[in-house]
């Protein structure tokens, strides 16, 4: 290690941040081609209704109007519909029910916000008011919002559906888990919902598509958290163009939280029509209400869960139903989340011999419903936290000891959904959030509080997740369309700097960053002699970017192995220079030596030798020093950790405060502690958010959208969350076996611990068994107010 | 937004001249709220009349015996005035409690009146103080002024010019924020005049800012938590809607008044 302050392991300040805090980014919206045009898509008010006609005679003569394109004419032109790139089979063996999605709908709409036609005009303005003046004629069809009632709804959303249901998954065995049951002590049994949450990245979704005629190729900037993957799908899908022929770039993405995975029918329709303008670029930006409704929304389950414990107080079963909603179409990896994201990590932490899960996915007249940060993993995390702390206390036994007693112990270990935990250690993370929360203090907190007229509770979250995602062969024989690896490039420079060009893509994590660390460790450069070249499908040839907190444990794994090819090269070349054997060459922190010598080169040194070519053969050693390595994973990683939340809740109004906040978490190794810790700060910020104050909420009768701002939907703010000191995060480590650096995933788990965490700690404050989500100052009270009369 | 003719008359006349002219004009004071209506495409106005170029139009004068602040003062003008914490405290703190930093300085006291939006904080002060609001035509008490959903006794084309509230013994303001927008999920403006009479004024929790004429009462003959824990407020005609039932505002009612009563100063 070369600089100790900027390798691996150090809390280097991000690089990047300077260019986003002045300003200085480059992100979609800040791009302007030449003769750019704009878009407005105009979107269905309905939540379910057949379009009779669309009159565009009197828009396209509106002033500035460029063109409008309609279902009819993407159809026409035989422009693929967006697709699921996850099938699922159902229990039953049949496929998953997947309906049509073409990019402007054709023939019906299916919520509102679906996209029906697109204007595009000199100004954004014009493309506005010449969409209002579109006559669009529609005949309202009965709509279903509520997942828990889509199945017997008479509202059908797609035709091959006709029970809205787009799969009936099962996994596990469920004569074994059913025997579990009948043998058990003790079952507790809950009906849990969680809630709809929308994602709402800083930077709203925008694209700008171009068509060139000279070259016939088209060119997308896009806001993705996976450009390649875009690319891919667009070419092979949607059938706009042949790869060679479609560039897309990711530039600068202020966000993503999973709702930028997806590819959605803005960009297509984007990149498509410019083809039909001339070539005249088109540029789409969505504003915040367009993102509330048409960006891909998570969660929103409705589960009956039960939990097996025998007379010893070991959990011998679980049993779950959920029914997941799907909203109005198949977003891309919207089928996975519910089933392979969920029922496998249902096992927790726990030493659980038998598990059944069947999930129900759905059609409702909503948004689509895909991966949000966590993606599946709080999902189940909330199923299996909200039932252990539950069993706790019906058992009247300490929640921190009825878990520790079922924690599972040895590793690996073959939980009996899918998944092999490959190492961990639940009692360090428990012991150390003990003692960080001062637990045995607690009582006294409590009586603190009450004299305030507060009631203060505690509550437990012993989170497992499963993210690096995932081994290629292990995904594809569970549905997936792709392989989840990661790909990298390393080019040295003559003068020793170091370009790093990764499939990865950063919108937020800090790649230019903790991507540097690693080459500064490896090849003891400076890091600010690397860049990190990323999201442009002309410079780095592949890639599957960035969600599942994959970047680090595949995306680095990558370069790392790359690094290495960098290493063994510039050995042979320094060796030459030296004339000493390949054998004989050290390299450390920066410096080529010859074993027993005094003989050194630097590593700038040999990376100029290697362009100049004059003092090796140039027929046994090549020119240059680039290589490149594509890296596929072992196994997921699995992150671990155990986070307690104390909260206060004021007596007379049901208002709750996170009083006292504490997360320890085992990441493995970590690269920067400083990323990794406002990592759990705003994975934990979101989680707080989902318990206490988010949810999106459909009106059932209309099918609007009711919390379709700010005003309405509740984002976390500073305000609510624990003051800085009473939020303490603590690391525990078992390095991960599967890649060199030790390292796990760190991205998720902080919105995947913390919902339980919250509601476990509010059901303990007020004494209800089940409260909903968002816990609201009006779900509070009313539920204290319900506890009150049915005590009188 | 669409296109509109943009008026900045230096007079209330010149101003009132220019509303009669337009097709469908629109007064704007701070513009936060009608702004942001225009950009959603909610209102389209064909002009606007801006009226902070009015000569006057804002400042705040503080007597022996009421505070007056000109329609166009904005709500960081109130928070920071000493002369007004001296005299009505709660009026003073209410103010620095509206929106955030960059609303308080465009906001204005005659807009937020005007617009009467039923989770404004204003209208509480108003109908708590007993205040008497003043146009280019005549005095209007608060009582009278708020006559329902954004609905006031204002005519068409008459332009608020102050706003006079009389100083109470003692007064105390209360606000329960909507989780989600930090207006007034309910707020409730309690004052208590040399007398020992009592107003209650409550936003946030009906259609309109109303009196707690109940609270009034119990308050005014005992100025005590325990007078008002026996009055039972009926959630009839108060607002449901998805942050908080209208039993809910009924009991935050409450709530907030007997925290008014004990902050009282």
């Amino acid at each position: 290690m070369a600089d100790t302050n900027t390798g691996v392991g150090a809390s280097v300040r991000r690089k990047e941040d300077l260019r986003f805090i002045t300003g200085k980014g480059n992100y979609t919206d800040d791009i302007n081609l030449k003769d750019q045009t704009y878009a407005y898509f105009l979107r269905s008010p309905h939540a379910h209704a057949t379009i009779k006609s669309i009159n565009t005679a009197k828009a396209k003569k509106m002033p500035g109007v460029v063109g409008i394109f309609v279902g009819e004419d993407v159809a026409k032109d035989k422009l693929g519909g967006l697709i699921c790139g996850w099938g699922i089979t159902s229990k039953d063996g049949s496929g998953m029910k997947a309906g049509p999605h073409p990019v402007l709908a054709q023939g019906k709409v299916r919520y509102v916000g679906d996209h029906v036609a697109v204007v595009i005009a000199e100004t954004k303005e014009q493309a506005k008011s010449a969409a209002q003046a579109i006559v669009v004629s529609y005949g309202v069809l009965p709509h279903v919002i509520d997942a828990a009632k889509a199945m017997k709804s008479k509202a059908q959303v797609h035709e091959v559906a006709s029970d809205n249901r787009v799969f009936n998954w099962s996994l596990g065995n469920e004569e074994a888990t059913n025997a579990a049951f009948k043998n058990a002590a003790h079952v507790t049994s809950m009906d849990i919902v969680n809630n709809r949450l929308v994602p709402n990245a800083m930077e709203t979704r925008a694209a700008i598509g171009s068509y060139e005629n000279g070259t016939e190729s088209y060119t997308l900037y896009t806001t993705s958290q996976n450009p390649h993957v875009a690319r891919l799908v667009i070419s092979a899908f949607h059938g706009l163009a042949p790869e060679h022929k479609l560039r897309v770039i990711a530039p600068d993405v202020g966000g993503g939280f999973g709702s930028k995975i997806f590819i959605y029918a803005e960009e297509v329709v984007c990149a498509w029509a410019s083809k039909h303008i001339g070539g005249r670029p088109i540029k789409w930006t969505g504003d915040r209400s367009e993102a509330f409704l048409a960006d891909a929304h998570g969660r929103d389950h409705v589960t009956k869960a039960e939990m097996a414990i025998d007379a010893s107080g070991k959990i011998t079963g679980m049993r779950v139903h959920t029914i997941a909603a799907m909203g109005a179409y198949l977003s891309t990896f919207s089928a996975a989340v519910p089933t392979y994201l969920y029922g496998t990590l249902l096992s927790g932490q726990y030493n659980i011999p038998n598990i059944y899960v069947e999930v129900d996915a759905v059609y409702t007249n909503t948004a689509p419903v895909d991966a949000y940060r966590g993606a599946g993993r709080p999902e189940a995390t909330y199923v299996v936290e909200r039932l252990v702390e539950t069993a706790a206390r019906e058992l009247k036994q300490d929640p921190a000891e009825f878990r520790r007693k079922n924690f599972v112990t040895s590793f690996p270990h073959q939980t009996p959904v899918i998944m092999c935990y490959d190492t961990g250690d639940y009692a360090a993370a428990l012991d150390k959030a003990l003692e960080m929360s001062d637990y045995k203090n607690f009582s006294k907190r409590k009586a603190e509080s009450a004299k305030n007229g507060k009631l203060r509770g505690v509550g437990f979250s012993a989170y497992i997740e499963a993210c690096g995602i995932a081994p290629s062969a292990a995904v594809g024989s569970l549905g997936a369309g792709v392989g989840l690896w990661e790909s990298a490039e390393v080019r040295v420079n003559p003068i020793g700097t170091v370009e790093i060009l990764t499939g990865s893509h950063s919108h937020g994590q800090g790649h230019e960053t903790t991507f540097a660390q690693l080459v500064s460790t490896k090849l003891g450069v400076d890091i600010n002699s690397v860049s990190i070249v990323h999201g442009d499908t002309d410079k780095v040839q592949m890639g599957m970017g960035t969600y599942g907190s994959r970047s680090g444990a595949v995306g680095m794994h990558a370069i790392s192995k790359a690094l290495d090819k960098i290493e063994a090269k510039a050995k042979r070349v320094a060796a030459a220079c030296m004339e000493s054997s390949v054998d004989d060459i050290e390299f450390k922190d920066g410096t080529f030596t010859v074993k027993g010598t005094d003989k050194k080169m630097a590593f700038g040194e040999v990376a100029l030798q290697a362009y100049l070519g004059h003092k090796f053969n140039t027929s046994e050693i090549e020119i240059g020093l680039k290589e490149s390595a594509f890296h596929d994973p072992a196994n997921f990683v699995f992150p671990a950790g155990v986070h307690i939340c104390e909260v206060e809740v004021d007596m007379d109004t049901g208002l709750t405060k996170v009083a006292d906040y504490t997360a320890v978490d085992d990441f493995g190794n970590l690269i920067n502690p400083m990323i990794v810790e406002g990592q759990v700060q705003g994975g934990v910020a979101q989680g707080i958010g989902q318990a206490l104050l988010e949810g999106a909420i459909y009106d059932e009768d209309s099918g609007q959208l009711l919390t379709g701002s700010f005003m309405d939907y509740n984002m976390p703010r500073a305000a609510n969350m624990p003051h800085i000191e009473n939020f303490r995060l603590g690391f525990t480590c078992t390095p991960c076996p599967t890649n060199p650096m030790g390292i796990k995933g760190c991205g998720e788990a902080g919105a995947i611990a913390a919902p339980p965490a919250v509601m476990n700690a509010i059901t303990d404050a007020i004494g209800v068994r089940d409260l909903p989500m968002p816990a609201t100052p009006l779900t509070v009270w009313t539920a204290m107010q319900s506890m009150k009369k049915a005590a009188e | 937004m669409e296109n509109f003719n943009y008026h900045r008359p230096a007079t209330t006349a010149a101003a009132v001249a220019m509303l009669k002219k337009a097709k469908d004009g629109k007064y704007m004071a701070g513009g936060h709220t009608l702004l942001p209506t225009m950009k959603q495409g909610l209102a389209a106005p064909t002009d606007i009349v801006d009226l902070t170029a009015i000569k006057d139009f804002s400042g705040i004068k503080v007597s022996k015996t009421a505070v007056s602040i000109k329609a166009g003062t904005t709500h960081m003008e109130v928070a920071t005035s000493k002369d007004i914490k001296k005299v009505i405290p709660a009026l003073w703190e209410m103010a620095g409690k509206i929106g955030g930093v960059h609303v308080r300085n465009k906001g204005t006291i005659g807009g937020s009146i005007a617009n009467a939006d039923p989770a404004a904080d204003y209208p509480s002060a108003c109908l708590g103080l007993g205040a008497t609001i003043e146009t280019n035509k005549r005095k209007i008490e608060a009582d009278k002024f708020f006559t329902g959903m954004f609905e006031t006794a204002l005519k068409d084309g008459e332009i608020i010019t102050a706003v006079h509230f009389p100083i109470p013994k003692k007064s105390a303001h209360q606000k329960f924020p909507n989780p989600a927008s930090r207006y007034a999920l309910t707020g409730v403006f309690m004052s208590q005049d040399a007398k020992g009479k009592v107003r209650v004024g409550v936003t946030g929790a009906a259609a309109s800012a109303f009196r707690a004429t109940d609270l009034e009462a119990a308050l005014s003959k005992d100025f005590s938590a325990k007078a008002i824990a026996g009055v039972k407020i009926k959630p009839n005609g108060l607002l449901t809607d998805m942050h908080a039932t209208a039993a809910y505002r009924a009991h935050l009612i409450s709530v907030l008044a007997g925290r008014a009563v004990a902050a009282a100063k």
